[in-house]
């Protein structure tokens, strides 16, 4: 595990930049335990102060220390994309090994649903969530709904994995020793899909954190929580960049690129270290 | 040609699936909430007025009627159909006797046109470029090219539309950030409109452009640096076919039938960005009807726009899905 983990920092510049992006993203968000103020009070110190020593990130209108502000929202928001991650995770493990190994007609049946999900457009089915849930609509729930919508890409993949170990020799010799076709999936075939499923998890948190920001910034969450997409919904509709308050906007931005690209090189570098082709290129063999 | 025909009709019958339980969805979702849309519309309606009780209870009676929330839900949902056929979902709140469905009408081509035109330039130039790429991996160019477009891709649809705001609406403002057309044109075959829509289509097709195109340069690049060490290629570079036969018809060709299922599975995220990318820059497109409509707790009209996205999203990529065998002659020979 280390030696991968050492041969990736050292053979894959992407590796090592989104290790230390999301590194340094979790750091602060972490901090946000040791929080000396409320996040979701308002009013507790002078509005509308630029960045400087007393506070880094500056205060906004409505009073917050946005460095705290910012901390508590992106833990907020990683804890988020991590609960849509695992649990749509769970669906797509279940639905792929399913699916491959068993075929016929549970393959059929499986991905004619796969087909449909994916082909509903995400982003109105949400909003008719909101529209009927109003502020009900609590992370929690938001993350139930975007993990049944967002397991039917990797559910095809993993499947397409499980269609090659199906007819290895291993499985054969699992099936005449009497394994239950559960254990053959979950101790068998399991392990050979993780490093997918490690690299679709962070795709996945790419996705439900970012349609996250853009219902909060439409007002479509719970604005009173802090997250990415409130804490831009609040300076909107202060009119920040207008009225001058640029930090409230400019710092938010930054971090949320850092976040998004650490992730996405993350993900993609562990994708070609699955394909031993491109990581025996890479590493000059 | 069998082939083709018989192609066609699955994927029809999965269109119909697919529309069938988005549709439903939609239906099942609204109608088993708890709010009714009688009272939010009464409640709207009487927020800043004073009635006479007597004058709410007939309010209450008639918006019964019209919603049909009354009758049980079987029934509601196969009057829904019916009148889904008819082209009729009830009177929009928000521009009162106006059918929704006119509204939605009114929006669509906005929404057609701006996904249409992003997607086309997307995914044909991030082929394109992704392809030359690929095929030429030492040049410094398309090295440089992929950073950026690497670094561009996992970035929000909402976040880069806004960036594009804040530079082109505060630092330079040289583009139109709001709305479909300038205010003082009249709608018509004219070039002042036609180019007034043109310019303000510049940042929201702009936005969807830099967002998409990443995706389609790295996933081409890497299909076309895997054909390119296949022997057929090898042997066409031995037999002396010309360099840009090669690139084109050999490597080019293969790689694109991927892509294209690609883009068949992609549309839907597609849109959803079309819609975000509308509410930022004003556009009059769904998006911005949606959002205005769950904000004025507009019932009908929201219904109408999930409903029709729904079906509009699934008929695009029946559409993409019927080009794929013109790439792929297996699968019309089957």
């Amino acid at each position: 595990m280390f030696a991968v983990l050492r041969d990736l920092i050292r053979y894959n510049i992407e590796f090592a930049i989104g290790l230390v992006l999301v590194g340094i993203v979790v750091v602060f968000a972490s901090l946000s335990f040791f929080a000396p103020v409320d996040p979701s009070l308002i009013y507790m110190t002078i509005p509308d102060q630029p960045p400087s020593p007393q506070f880094w990130f500056g205060t906004n209108s409505r009073g917050q220390d946005m460095f705290w502000q910012l901390s508590a929202a992106f833990r907020n928001s990683l804890v988020f994309g991590i609960t849509v991650a695992v649990l749509s995770r769970i669906i797509s493990i279940t639905v792929g090994l399913l699916s491959g190994y068993v075929g016929g007609w549970v393959d059929r049946v499986l991905m004619f649903i796969n087909d449909i999900f994916v082909a509903v457009p995400i982003f109105p089915v949400l909003v008719l969530f909101y529209f009927v849930l109003r502020n009900n609509l609590d992370s929690l729930t938001l993350a139930l709904i975007m993990a049944c919508f967002g397991w039917p890409f990797d559910a095809r993949l993993i499947r397409s994995v499980a269609l090659g170990l199906k007819h290895r020799e291993f499985t054969r010799h699992a099936t005449f020793a009497g394994m239950s076709t559960r254990k053959i999936l979950l101790e068998e075939h399991l392990p050979y899909v993780m490093p997918i499923v490690f690299s679709t998890f962070m795709n996945n948190m790419l996705w439900s954190i970012g349609l996250e920001v853009t219902l909060a910034v439409l007002g479509f969450t719970n604005i009173n929580n802090p997250t990415i997409g409130t804490v831009l919904y609040w300076a909107n509709s202060h009119s920040a960049m207008v009225v001058g308050v640029w930090w409230w906007i400019v710092i938010p931005v930054i971090l949320i690129v850092m976040t998004f690209l650490g992730l996405f090189l993350l993900a993609i570098s562990m994708n070609e270290y699955i394909d031993p082709r491109s990581r025996l290129r890479r590493m000059g063999a | 040609m069998n082939g083709y025909l018989w192609f066609v009709g699955k994927r029809a019958l999965q269109l119909l699936a697919v529309v069938f339980f988005g549709v439903s969805a939609t239906f099942f979702v609204t109608h088993l909430s708890p709010i009714s849309p009688v009272e939010a519309a009464l409640g709207r309606m009487t927020a800043r007025s004073n009635f006479a009780p007597e004058a709410i209870a007939a309010m209450r009676e008639a918006l019964t009627e019209m919603y049909g929330v009354n009758e049980p839900l079987l029934s509601q949902y196969v009057n829904f159909w019916m009148r889904l056929f008819r082209g009729d979902l009830g009177p929009s709140l928000l521009a009162f006797p106006t059918p929704a469905m006119d509204l939605v009408m009114r929006a669509m081509p906005w929404t057609v046109g701006l996904l249409v035109l992003s997607t086309i330039i997307t995914f044909i130039v991030g082929n394109i470029l992704g392809g030359l790429a690929g095929y030429s991996q030492n040049n410094k160019f398309f090295k440089a090219f992929g950073i950026i477009s690497m670094g561009l891709q996992p970035i929000p649809y909402y976040i880069v539309a806004f960036i594009l705001l804040i530079i082109f609406g505060f630092l330079w403002p040289v583009l139109p950030i709001s709305g479909g057309f300038a205010m003082n044109v009249t709608p018509g075959w004219t070039w002042p409109f036609i180019s007034s829509v043109l310019q303000h289509a510049i940042l929201p097709s702009m936005s969807l452009v830099l967002v998409g195109f990443g995706g389609w340069f790295l996933g081409m690049r890497a299909l076309v640096s895997n054909v390119v060490t296949e022997d057929y290629v090898t042997y066409a570079e031995l037999a002396g076919v010309r360099r840009h036969t090669i690139v084109s018809g050999y490597v080019m060709r293969n790689a694109l039938v991927p892509q294209l299922t690609a883009l068949a599975m992609t549309l839907g995220g597609v849109f959803s960005g079309t819609v975000i990318t509308e509410q930022v820059f004003n556009y009059p497109g769904l998006g911005s009807l949606l959002i205005d409509a769950v904000n004025a707790g507009d019932y009908s009209l929201v219904l109408a726009v999930s409903t029709i996205s729904v079906a509009a999203v699934a008929i695009a990529i029946f559409v993409v899905d019927l080009l794929y065998p013109l790439l792929d002659p297996r699968v019309r020979a089957e």
